[in-house]
């Protein structure tokens, strides 16, 4: 068993969720494919979406809805 | 007055703006600020600094809480909620309010009825000014909405009636067209804003965008003429200009008259923009909204007209009446302002934060930078990309574009890409020069 590290390769605002009034793209412990939007980086209002990039057993999230993250920051491990 | 002491609920450039508009006038600044905000110059500039939160906006420049907490602990008469943010949030000014400060705007229920685009139509009609043609409000259904558009003609737009931002528009040329997209923008508006009304309006195109500055005590209400902003990209103004070049008189007046008459009509307090569309080719113009704040493009008028905006709608708030009497308001020149944006105008405007390593501002008789920035500051990644703008007057169009072309060489931001470089290729470009300039303009000239 190893974990993948998601990075963010820019820094802003990390959103795990499309918008407030949706649920998460992913919750703790969901399955991922590697082309799964996980979240949202928002960089001076612009938005980028943040994919898995490898496929996964399981997700687990390393930073909060709506924190802010720096630029290389790990946002999420997935099991493989 | 009885204002002596301001929060500035804001950052940024406008945030430096509201200090110095309050030392100009002797009262003491407090300015909020993020922790990602510490070293800002609006932090420098002020008198004290109070921090509210986190980098997110949602938990600093956003939380109602935070900043009431801010206002209380600072013991200021005031909040000025500059632009952006909560400055047309009627709950935010009721709360302001209701904690027992003033609110540097009009009050919520002003901001209320006019921030509702069917409701502020509803004003504009009472109020004599035109408005575009189309439902007036809300169109109950399908049927109601084909029998407008057939009354109106092609092309239309249908927009969501609590929409905002461009989202749930749609551009209809024909029967066909509107028959298969109005069910789709209804649907798109009940998922975005919990709310599927929509209104249908025709589409003036190709148009301007020119607005008129207005000031009001509450009883008396003056225009400072109009600003030309049809310069966008992604409905994002990127230059403006005043007074409009190529305006009849006649059209002028009307326009300024208007936005005096909605004014009057809602008892305006403070300073604010009513925007209109312009159809050059019928020298029609009709109303679009109500921005019930100070605007970005504020210094274009303050440069034509010697108004100091920012500390007339202080003054205005502190329960001053209207100093200015509307033939004092004089049009002088010509004065254009380019947004200085930390973005790659190479690199499809791709935003960028970081660290300024130089800054040399240019200096001289008409010249204007308002920023937020200095050397050795870094631009967090968390806000706006605006960084400042230079503005300059001159005599008329085609020496203010001169001195502009001039000015834009000897301004140097370097560390981070910015979008002086597109600036400097506008201020030179022939259709710019002509005046050739509509709402479309920008995008198509960036996609030659």
């Amino acid at each position: 068993m190893s974990k993948a590290q998601v990075m963010s390769s820019l820094p802003g605002t990390f959103y795990r969720k499309p918008s407030p009034e949706s649920p998460p793209f992913k919750q703790d412990g969901d399955p991922v494919s590697a082309a799964d939007v996980i979240g949202l980086v928002e960089l001076m209002k612009n938005f980028e979406e943040i994919t898995a990039d490898v496929d996964g057993k399981a997700i687990t999230f390393l930073v909060e809805d709506g924190e802010a993250i720096m630029a290389g920051q790990a946002i999420a491990e997935i099991e493989s | 007055m009885t204002i002596r002491s301001v929060l500035v609920a804001n950052r940024g450039e406008i945030a430096v703006r509201i200090i110095q508009a309050c030392k100009a006038l002797g009262i003491r600044a407090v300015q909020v600020h993020s922790a990602a905000d510490a070293d800002s110059l609006a932090v420098r500039l002020a008198d004290d600094a109070i921090e509210i939160g986190p980098p997110p906006a949602a938990k600093s420049y956003l939380n109602i809480d935070a900043l009431l907490e801010a206002a209380h602990a600072a013991g200021v008469d005031a909040v000025h909620p500059g632009y952006g943010f909560l400055a047309e949030n009627a709950d935010f000014a009721d709360a302001v309010a209701a904690g027992g400060f003033i609110f540097v705007g009009p009050d919520g229920d002003s901001i209320r009825l006019l921030g509702d685009k069917v409701a502020a139509r509803q004003v504009a009609v009472r109020a004599g000014v035109p408005t575009v043609p189309g439902s007036d409000g809300r169109v109950e259904n399908f049927d109601e909405a084909r029998d407008i558009v057939a009354t109106i003609g092609f092309p239309v737009m249908i927009k969501a009636a609590a929409g905002g931002g461009g989202r749930g528009i749609r551009v209809a040329t024909n029967l066909d067209e509107f028959e298969r997209l109005f069910p789709q923008a209804s649907a798109e508006a009940a998922s975005s804003f919990a709310d599927g009304g929509l209104y249908v309006e025709k589409l003036i195109d190709p148009a301007r965008h020119i607005e008129v500055q207005i000031l009001g005590d509450g009883e008396r209400f003056i225009h400072c003429y109009e600003r030309e902003c049809s310069m966008q990209r992604r409905r994002q103004k990127v230059w403006e200009e005043g007074p409009a070049f190529d305006l009849p008189t006649t059209v002028r007046d009307a326009m300024c008259a208007s936005a005096v008459a909605l004014a009057a009509e809602v008892g305006y307090r403070g300073a604010g923009t009513v925007e209109f569309l312009y159809d050059p080719s019928a020298q029609s113009f009709y109303f679009i909204e109500v921005n019930t704040r100070i605007q970005v493009e504020h210094p274009v008028t303050e440069m034509i007209t010697g108004i100091d905006l920012v500390q007339s709608m202080i003054r205005i708030a502190g329960g001053e009446p209207l100093s200015i009497r509307q033939d004092d308001v004089v049009v002088n020149g010509h004065a254009i302002e380019c947004r200085i944006n930390a973005e790659d105008p190479e690199n499809d405007f791709r935003p960028w934060p970081g660290t300024i390593e130089t800054l040399r501002v240019p200096e001289g008789e008409g010249i204007r930078f308002d920023s937020l920035l200095y050397a050795g500051y870094t631009v967090p990644p968390f806000y706006d990309s605006l960084l400042g703008k230079l503005i300059v007057h001159d005599r008329d169009r085609n020496t203010c574009l001169a001195k502009l072309s001039e000015t834009l060489k000897g301004l140097q931001v370097t560390g981070i890409p910015t979008t002086i470089p597109l600036h400097a290729r506008l201020a030179e470009d022939p259709a710019v020069v002509a005046g050739r300039i509509h709402t479309r303009f920008l995008e198509t000239w960036l996609n030659r």
